[in-house]
């Protein structure tokens, strides 16, 4: 009988062992299939969101028309990653171009279109300045729509991009830049073909509306064209040279139809003007970094302002620039305080009935950034005048710059000009600056 | 004059025989490694990851700087110039910067449209679309969707994948090594989200201020409700009037915490947080925010062991 017990007991032991083992097998199971719905559910939202992301590429692509190079042997590469891959669209649409563009539901139908902008740059102008018949810098108007600059840029295809920046002033419109950059050429060239501002210097490579004052330098306005500067239709190649570890030398070489307001003017064909630009920049520390350069450009001499002589087209004018930038920008903390010091020092070598002209003339500047919307900036200028080289004009400024945010910018600017003619003029000028639509960054 | 024209016409011919010559000078044979270049510390860390020792990976944005905000120096052009492959945040997130330096670069193969050119927002869940009309009366917002997406494991997992598809199609020799070092890094973040969705359990439903909406795709994985911005619209400075409208709204909300990505000024958070009883707690949005954050596992572990004991202080 005891055994019977025992038995039964062992009996009842093992067949509840069995049934608890069963129900443990039961409920492994359940949680491995949980487990398992749980993958298929992550799967398939991870196909979702790749699916997603395909679309949005393909609404905000360029769509260009043909493949890069090489993709079409990329594209080939089998897939080897586990399911569930990422499925990303293939190499030409993948690289997701996404044009900046407003309005939601209509986005996809601009997709195809060039980002537009158009910035506004009003000046208003207070107290004396004389325009005197042989000075080259002319004084603004009281109250001025200086300047609406309509920006169409693009990316042409593969190979290419498109920028036009179109002037409007208040009496004309006027082909600022327009030019194609050739961004895929072999060797890591660059080329750009079309009207452009040269690569002389600093300032003449500058739009109005990025300039940190409200004028130009009167170096600028003297010797190298004021506000249009070397600005003409040519063809720019520019190469990265092999440099030592850090440092960043660039050489960029132009040719243009010689044709500069009134710095250079070709009177036929074989009038070309040239310009060099060499460009060596290092960053000393994280927050500071300096860029020097080196320029030297020769062209035909034009007719000035107030010239009386015709020239003959075989006067020859050269301009040689030094220019130097030194910045700081801490990282940690770079949207509220900055400080950039500029010079630029250029001499001009100009050909002219009845003796050859040589003038000097630099600025020197620096502005420093208070708090993320405030700049407070000085400048001095002194310059010869191109054409009457004993002729030297002197000047300073103090300007405040407020942001209202990344759009719009008011400034105000104290300007003092001492002319050679020994006549001073005080001026207070206001500039308010707007920026409406896509408006692709410059380069530094 | 003569003598003039012939030291132009040598000069000429210097700056074309110096190009010619920059353009003919074979370039260093690198070893077999991918040279990959990405816009910011997170999208290196991640492409390291999976990369592991057959790529070499630089960033150009610091950890510890505003993404927005990336000065273009020449500088980076000489890491564009030789990259294999460019890894972007994309959704417009690198707009003020990036684009000039792919122009000047003259790399052909990370143009926008070449095979290196990747744009890795197309493999993440993308919150925050606009669906109606966008202005910039609404501040700097994006109109492709908040582009702070990697801040989701989830996301960080899909990010790594395609990343390993496009380091698979670029270098196919090492397609299984790209696939393996993948499979080891989902594996290993699978076993981190465990752990930190089970750290931030105690806490789902918290309420936080962000200084920025940079915040969405984390709070959303971890259940955190973002109720406010110390920015009164994306990119415009803090004002005083919605400064105040911000201590009203936290008070009656109960909440504490103020979340402020390292390059925003506290002055105005340490206000907020002194009128509220609240709390600031500087975060980081991005892998190197901190020395001691070197990959995309250290940036949760320090993201959310702050986070707690921030919850833990202000119970």
């Amino acid at each position: 009988m005891k055994n019977l017990i025992v038995g039964a007991a062992v009996l009842v032991l093992f067949a509840g062992q069995l049934a608890a083992q069963q129900s443990n097998n039961q409920a492994q199971a359940d949680s491995t299939d949980t487990a398992a719905l749980q993958q298929k559910i992550r799967d398939l939202e991870d196909r979702l969101i790749a699916l997603e992301g395909q679309v949005r590429m393909l609404k905000s692509a360029q769509a260009p028309s043909a493949p890069a190079p090489g993709a079409e042997a990329s594209a080939e590469t089998p897939a080897q990653a586990p399911a569930p891959a990422p499925t990303p669209v293939t190499s030409v649409t993948s690289a997701g171009g996404q044009l900046p563009v407003y309005g939601g539901a209509s986005a996809a139908a601009k997709a195809l279109n060039p980002d537009i902008s158009v910035i506004g740059d009003f000046i208003g102008a207070a107290g004396g300045n004389p325009s005197l018949p042989l000075a080259t810098l002319q004084p603004f108007p009281s109250l001025q729509m200086h300047e609406s600059e309509v920006g169409l840029q693009a990316i042409i295809d593969p190979y290419a991009r498109g920028d036009f920046f179109i002037s409007f002033g208040e009496e004309g419109v006027n082909l600022e830049e327009g030019f194609i950059t050739f961004t895929a050429l072999p060797g890591n060239f660059v080329a750009k073909v079309g009207k452009m501002r040269s690569a002389f210097g600093k300032v003449n490579t500058l739009h109005n509306h990025v300039l940190p004052w409200i004028d130009r330098p009167l170096v600028t306005t003297n010797l190298v064209g004021d506000e249009d500067g070397i600005d003409d239709a040519g063809v720019s190649v520019e190469h990265i040279l092999p440099a030592p570890k850090g440092l960043f030398l660039d050489l960029t070489g132009q040719v243009f139809r010689g044709d500069s307001g009134d710095v250079f003017r070709a009177s036929k064909r074989s009038d070309v003007s040239t310009v060099d630009h060499l460009r060596a920049y290092k960053d000393i520390t994280e927050s500071t970094n300096l860029d020097i350069g080196f320029s030297y450009a020769r062209g035909h001499s034009a007719d000035k302002v107030g010239s009386l002589i015709p020239l003959s087209s075989d006067f020859i004018t050269n301009l040689y620039g030094v220019d130097a930038t030194l910045r700081w920008k801490p990282l940690r903390r770079s949207i509220y305080h900055s400080f950039v010091a500029r010079s630029e020092f250029i001499w001009s070598q100009r050909q002219q009935f009845p003796s050859e002209q040589r003038a000097f003339g630099f600025y020197t500047s620096a502005e420093y950034q208070l708090g993320r919307r405030w700049f407070l900036g000085g400048r001095y200028d002194r310059s010869d005048r191109a054409q009457f080289a004993n002729l030297t004009d002197e000047g300073g400024s103090v300007l405040l710059t407020y942001w209202p945010s990344e759009f719009s910018q008011i400034r105000g600017q104290y300007r003092f000009t001492k002319y050679a003619e020994n006549i001073d003029a005080h001026e207070l000028l206001m500039q308010v600056i707007f920026s409406l639509g896509a408006h692709g960054a410059h380069p530094f | 004059m003569k003598k003039m024209c012939r030291c132009s016409r040598f000069l000429l011919v210097v700056v074309a025989a110096v190009l010619v010559w920059a353009g003919l000078s074979p370039v260093p044979a690198e070893a077999k490694k991918l040279n990959v270049v990405t816009s910011t510390t997170d999208m290196a860390a991640l492409t390291q990851e999976v990369g592991g020792d057959k790529v070499t990976v630089e960033a150009i944005a610091k950890g510890y700087q505003d993404p927005h905000f990336v000065e273009a120096k020449p500088s980076f052009l000489l890491k564009l110039r030789n990259a294999d492959l460019l890894v972007v945040v994309g959704l417009q997130l690198e707009i003020g910067w990036l684009p000039p330096l792919i122009n000047q670069c003259g790399n052909a193969r990370i143009q926008v449209g070449a095979p290196g050119y990747l744009d890795a927002s197309q493999f993440a869940e993308i919150l925050e679309k606009p669906t109606g009309e966008v202005t910039r009366a609404m501040g700097d917002v994006h109109p492709l969707g908040n582009p702070h997406y990697w801040l989701d494991p989830d996301n960080g997992r899909r990010i790594a994948r395609g990343i390993a598809e496009k380091l698979s199609e670029l270098d196919a020799g090492d397609a299984s090594y790209f696939q393996q070092q993948l499979q080891d890094f989902e594996k290993r973040l699978a076993t981190a989200e465990q752990k930190w969705e089970a750290e931030m359990k105690p806490y789902q439903g918290r309420k936080v201020v962000t200084y920025h909406n940079s915040f969405p795709n984390f709070a959303r994985h971890f259940h955190l409700n973002v109720i406010g911005y110390v920015e009164p619209r994306p990119g415009i400075p803090p004002t005083p009037s919605h400064t105040i409208e911000l201590i009203g709204l936290m008070k009656r909300e109960n909440c504490k915490i103020i979340l402020v990505e390292p390059y925003f000024d506290l002055k105005t958070p340490n206000s907020v947080a002194s009128n509220t009883g609240g709390k600031v707690v500087v975060y980081l949005p991005s892998v190197g925010g901190e020395k001691q954050v070197t990959n995309y596992f250290q940036l949760f572990d320090y993201d959310i062991d702050l986070l707690t004991k921030a919850f833990q202080a202000t119970q």
